[in-house]
């Protein structure tokens, strides 16, 4: 593969970024719309082209007998740390790479071109696609890493661009502390992220992935079996570096910054907290795979942050009014999800089946999920709140934004023929052929999955017209807006009978995906029961769910207040980091070691006060001193001699 | 170029900024002219330790001359002063009163910090020294704001005790430093060469020399200075002191300090490590709380320029050059930041982030400005912080032990502290509502400014995106350094 493609793919959005950026002051909005939907489209060939030829051309480059081949398009020297440790910027060409490309340029096109609409009358609109573009950029510099410091370079680029597009509306004060939030809630973790690859490539000091993944035996012993506070030293490495992927996927306890993130342009949300940065946490996972097949603690660690993580987020979205925050903690549920999937996914169960399914659930969810939020755009757009209590029976005035979001909301709740079925049936067999519990467990967390979407989807479109719409008819959303919204429920329908098992796999080996026919069974029916039971609480308006509310009134409110987990950070930074540490120290400074310095003038200038007195110029008194200091002489003379 | 402003009236604003401006371009060209043709020479395949070297007699009796020569990072330092000075006089455009003066001054202490970087023979060196410390009393005590006689008394009184302890260093170098019967001498590249202190006296001297230095690179707990005394300097004082004289104290230690002293070094290097890894921290926690702008510059300037020594001390090749690219980017930044807050301040006459709000709306090239300030100040990649503290991070673990993992992962941290009082600020000052409506009707940045802060941005942006040139050009200067680092086991 020649390098033109790739060098483009990076180029084409970093052009525009400094285009947008600089010149966009001066820039009309329709010409940066132009230039924003022209370029992403040109992107998406690109993409698509490589990403096919990847696949298909059936190139030895590509695929020899038969396995996927790991590709270094181009790699160039970026900074030289030491003789072996050298940070480069390439292009890595993988299965899990040409996927996420496929992901990243269509919902970034479907993005673009439905903020033409949706954000057409906001100000700031050049400035807007600027980020856009920049995220795009620093998104696929992430994902076609060869290092794993490249990564984490895109890694900040990603985060920096997100701590943008949140803070987008940086007139509100609550949009300037959710982004304040999710950069420092994503830094720390990306702090353990760096400390992971400082002890990782202090063992075994190289970056490359390929060289790391090929060399799992070499990067084990390299460790000498070290341990620490008993844990091999190897395991501390995976799992600090899993804690970056804990912060940008949000997995508990680092969640809180993504329901904040909200505050940010519903389409942002759409393309970076739902299907593409969100994800890095898994993507970085599955491509350090091999090496977390090493330690098993890991492996295990990331099991069960998943599977907590699910269970929780599952349980909060079921008892929020804010529909997008519905679905940022269904985002996290789900791609808790995927942790769990890669967790339980051994090369000796079905090939490693976790991994391929967790890599087709990313897929799957990336599409469905900004559908979701692009559906959820269109009615903010439409009623203009947030709140599914300022909607309710809008199916009758929004046909396209129903069936669409219907569409989305089947797919995730995993009915057959939607696309999140397939994947979510390949997840739970991976989880069960690893242990019935977790399989149990996720099967649960599906359950809750699809009573949560299915109350979101009744009480807006079902339940009681809201008496707001006589003033205000809500409306469907202009073609910008509807055309992606129809083209991603396109895919939703189709995209789980991709043969998936033959594209992505954990080492490049192709093989055939079969429907686990128990599994299937149990998911659906636990899938419809729950759907049945949303259905029977909120298709007409009634008193059973306030009552159900008053039941258990605290499970509800600490759930609404997704179990205080906010508050516990709030204290924890506001009252002992900022006003205990932080201030103790700025008192300390100030008034120990800035007082001792002031205390050495204060005393030279007590004492040549004190002593000035004896420039008298009276001779009597220098007589008496003079007298006196040869009396002190004298006797220290004496007591030498002596 | 002093001699230039000396002629010029007091009166006559666009006879001296015209002076100013043709001086500071001249200089700045020099500068990227000095450095391409270093490179050239090197590339060339010139292998001696300093190139451009020439030494003159000044006074026979105790043997001092007027050594000057330059390796790959005194170039750099060079570079990076000739645009910090140039930003400066676009900075100070409209300084009042008596210009003259003000700009006679700046070139005075201009000239001891480029006198400071080349020499190499050590009287002279403490010369410069002192010529750079001098006029900061004056710029700081007549130009300044707020308690300012206070403030330039405090700052000079402290570093001049500094310079005390130096002087007893570098006096003790002298005497030790030549084998029995030799002719004493003040030459860096001699003493190195001769290699032949008492090691008991070394680590006495460390101490002088390295305290000495420190106080400059503002090492906890001498650096109380720094924040009284950037908070009331006039803006161009405050980048040129910051962004360079800062510097020096690092640049210092590890020319005079480590590469003269390395037995001492090595065994002594565990009690700056602790200071300077304090200062990393409480610099950055210190930094969070304050609310006047500069203050909380000056605080964050005490962590990056800890930062500096700490990776000094580290004593082996990729954290020294990181710690050299952290002065370079630490220079850009913190000169672009006090260029912006006195833009900030000279509009809307206060420096406390309670009164300000929403500067994005007002004046969005001084809010962008400060933003990338802040974004290079936090590490993002692309910007040249990101780039040094990396190498040093990655150079530092290169110790094993526990005492200095234990340090570098407190190091670490201040990476997140970092953010935490960066974007504390930009999302009170920058943006937010606008908190004052008087604010309303201030002007954004007229083009003197703009070029000041662009080149600036230019810079930063530039060592964020190539770094591997002045990685490589650092890291080779360091090698005699390194090897009398290991010559002492």
């Amino acid at each position: 593969m020649g390098i033109t493609l790739p060098i483009l793919i990076l180029a084409i959005p970093f052009t525009m970024f400094l285009v947008l950026g600089i010149g966009g002051v001066k820039m009309p909005r329709k010409v940066a719309g132009v230039i924003g939907i022209l370029a992403n489209a040109s992107l998406l060939a690109i993409c698509y082209t490589v990403a096919f030829r990847y696949f298909f051309s059936g190139d030895t480059q590509f695929i020899v007998d038969g396995v996927r081949q790991q590709l270094q398009v181009f790699d160039v020297t970026w900074l030289a740390f030491t003789e072996r440790l050298v940070v480069k910027i390439g292009f890595l060409l993988d299965p899990i790479c040409a996927m996420m490309l496929i992901v990243i340029s269509t919902i970034s096109f479907m993005v673009h071109l439905y903020s033409w609409g949706y954000m057409e009358h906001e100000p700031g609109f050049q400035r807007y696609y600027a980020f856009l573009a920049l995220f795009t950029f620093s998104m696929l510099g992430l994902v076609v890493a060869t290092n794993i410091f490249q990564m984490y370079i895109f890694w900040e680029l990603v985060g920096v661009s997100s701590f943008l597009l949140i803070g987008f509306f940086y007139k509100l004060p609550s949009a300037v502390s959710a982004s304040k939030k999710a950069f420092i809630v994503t830094r720390f973790a990306d702090l353990g992220m760096l400390l992971g690859i400082l002890v990782l490539t202090f063992y075994f000091p190289t970056f490359n992935f390929i060289d790391i993944t090929h060399n799992t035996g070499n990067v084990l012993a390299s460790t000498g079996g070290a341990t620490f506070l008993g844990a091999s030293v190897l395991t501390w490495a995976l799992v600090l570096i899993f804690t970056g992927g804990m912060g940008k996927s949000a997995m508990m306890p680092l969640h809180i910054w993504l329901p904040d993130a909200m505050e940010g342009p519903t389409p942002v949300s759409a393309l970076i907290h739902a299907a593409t940065m969100v994800v890095a946490g898994v993507y970085l996972v599955a491509r350090m795979f091999p090496l977390y097949l090493v330690e098993e603690a890991s492996m295990q660690f990331i099991t069960w942050v998943g599977a907590i993580t699910a269970f929780y987020a599952a349980v909060v979205a079921c008892c929020q009014i804010d529909i997008k925050r519905i679905l940022a903690f269904s985002t996290i549920s789900q791609i808790a999800f995927m942790m769990v999937s890669l967790g339980v996914a051994r090369p000796d169960i079905h090939e490693g089946l976790g991994y391929m399914a967790s890599m087709f659930h990313l897929f799957t969810h990336a599409m469905f999920k900004a559908l979701l939020f692009l559906g959820a755009g269109a009615l903010i757009h439409a009623v203009h709140s947030n709140n599914y209590t300022a909607m309710g029976g809008l199916r009758k005035y929004m046909p396209i934004t129903h069936w669409t979001f219907l569409i989305g909301c089947l797919a995730i709740a995993g009915i057959w023929p939607f696309s999140g079925f397939f994947s979510k049936d390949e997840m739970l067999s991976a989880m069960f052929s690893y242990s019935p519990f977790w399989g149990y467990w996720m099967t649960m967390v599906a359950g809750l999955t699809a009573f949560y979407m299915f109350r979101m989807y009744f009480l807006v479109f079902w339940w009681e017209e809201n008496p707001h719409y006589k003033e205000h008819k809500p409306h469907d959303a202009p073609w910008q807006m509807s055309v992606p919204l129809l083209i991603l429920a396109a895919v939703s329908c189709v995209a789980g009978f991709i043969p998936f098992g033959h594209f992505v796999t954990w080492n490049g080996e192709p093989y055939d995906i079969h429907i686990n026919a128990q599994v299937a069974a149990t998911s659906l029916t636990v899938a419809v029961i729950a759907i049945a039971f949303a259905g029977w609480l909120y298709l007409k308006k009634n008193d059973k769910p306030s009552l159900m509310r008053q039941a258990l009134p605290a499970l509800w409110t600490a759930a609404h207040r997704r179990f205080y987990w906010d508050e516990i950070y709030l204290f924890v930074t506001r009252k002992i980091i900022f006003g205990g540490i932080c201030k103790g120290i700025a008192w300390f400074d100030r008034h120990v070691i800035d007082a001792t310095m002031d205390a050495f003038a204060s005393m030279t200038q007590f004492v040549s006060v004190k002593i000035k007195g004896m420039q008298s110029g009276s001779v009597q008194t220098y007589v008496v001193w003079y007298f006196l200091g040869a009396l002190v002489l004298a006797a220290i003379t004496w007591i030498c001699i002596l | 170029m002093m001699i230039g402003l000396a002629c010029c009236s007091n009166s006559n604003m666009k006879a001296i900024r015209g002076v100013m401006v043709a001086g500071s371009t001249v200089l700045l060209a020099m500068s990227i002219w000095l450095v391409v043709d270093f490179l050239g020479l090197r590339a060339a395949g010139d292998a001696s330790e300093m190139l451009y070297t020439g030494s003159w007699m000044w006074y026979a009796p105790l043997n001092i001359h007027l050594a000057v020569g330059v390796d790959g990072i005194s170039v750099l330092m060079l570079l990076l002063s000739s645009i910090i000075v140039f930003a400066g006089t676009f900075a100070s455009w409209k300084i009042d009163p008596l210009p003259k003066n003000f700009f006679l001054w700046f070139c005075l202490l201009s000239t001891g910090v480029f006198g400071f970087f080349i020499s190499i023979d050590m009287f002279t060196m403490f010369m410069f020294y002192e010529v750079a410390l001098i006029p900061m009393y004056l710029l700081i005590g007549v130009w300044g704001t707020g308690r300012k006689e206070y403030s330039a008394m405090k700052l000079t009184l402290m570093l001049m005790g500094g310079s005390a302890f130096l002087m007893l260093g570098l006096l003790g170098i002298y005497w030790h430093g030549t084998p029995e019967g030799g002719l004493h001498t003040w030459n860096i590249l001699e003493i190195s060469h001769n290699a032949s202190i008492d090691p008991s006296w070394q680590n006495l001297l460390f101490c002088f020399t390295f305290v000495g230095f420190g106080v400059l690179g503002a090492m906890f707990p001498f650096h109380t200075w720094s924040p009284d005394g950037h908070a009331c300097a006039p803006t161009a004082v405050s980048m040129l002191h910051a962004g360079v004289l800062m510097k020096l104290g690092g640049y210092g230690c590890f020319r005079i300090a480590i590469f003269l002293l390395p037995a001492a070094a090595q065994e002594l290097a565990w009690i700056f490590i602790i200071l300077t890894g304090i200062s990393v921290v409480y610099g950055a926690f210190s930094a969070c709380v304050q609310t006047d702008l500069k203050y909380i510059n000056a605080y964050s300037s005490v962590s990056h320029c800890g930062m500096v020594l700490f990776a000094i001390l580290m004593l082996n090749q990729t954290a020294m050059t990181g710690g050299i690219l952290q002065m370079l980017s630490h220079g850009l930044m913190t000169a672009l930041f006090f260029a912006l807050i006195g833009m900030i301040y000279g509009r809307t006459h206060t420096r406390d982030i309670r009164e300000m709000g929403g500067m994005m709306q007002i004046m969005p090239y001084l809010g962008v400005c400060y933003m990338i300030a802040g974004f290079a100040s936090l590490g993002l990649p692309g910007l040249s912080g990101f780039v040094a503290e990396m190498t040093i991070f990655f150079g530092s673990f290169e110790h094993s032990d526990f005492f200095h993992r234990f340090f570098v992962i407190a190091g670490t941290s201040s990476i997140v502290i970092t953010a935490v009082y960066i974007l504390r600020v930009v999302g009170k000052v920058i943006l937010g509502p606008v908190q004052n409506e008087h604010h309303r009707e201030l002007t954004d940045a007229s083009w003197w400014e703009r070029l000041a802060t662009v080149s600036l941005i230019v810079c930063l942006a530039g060592i964020g995106f190539f770094p591997n040139w002045l990685n490589e050009t650092i890291r080779a200067s360091f090698v005699p350094i390194i090897d009398a680092l290991n010559s002492v086991f």
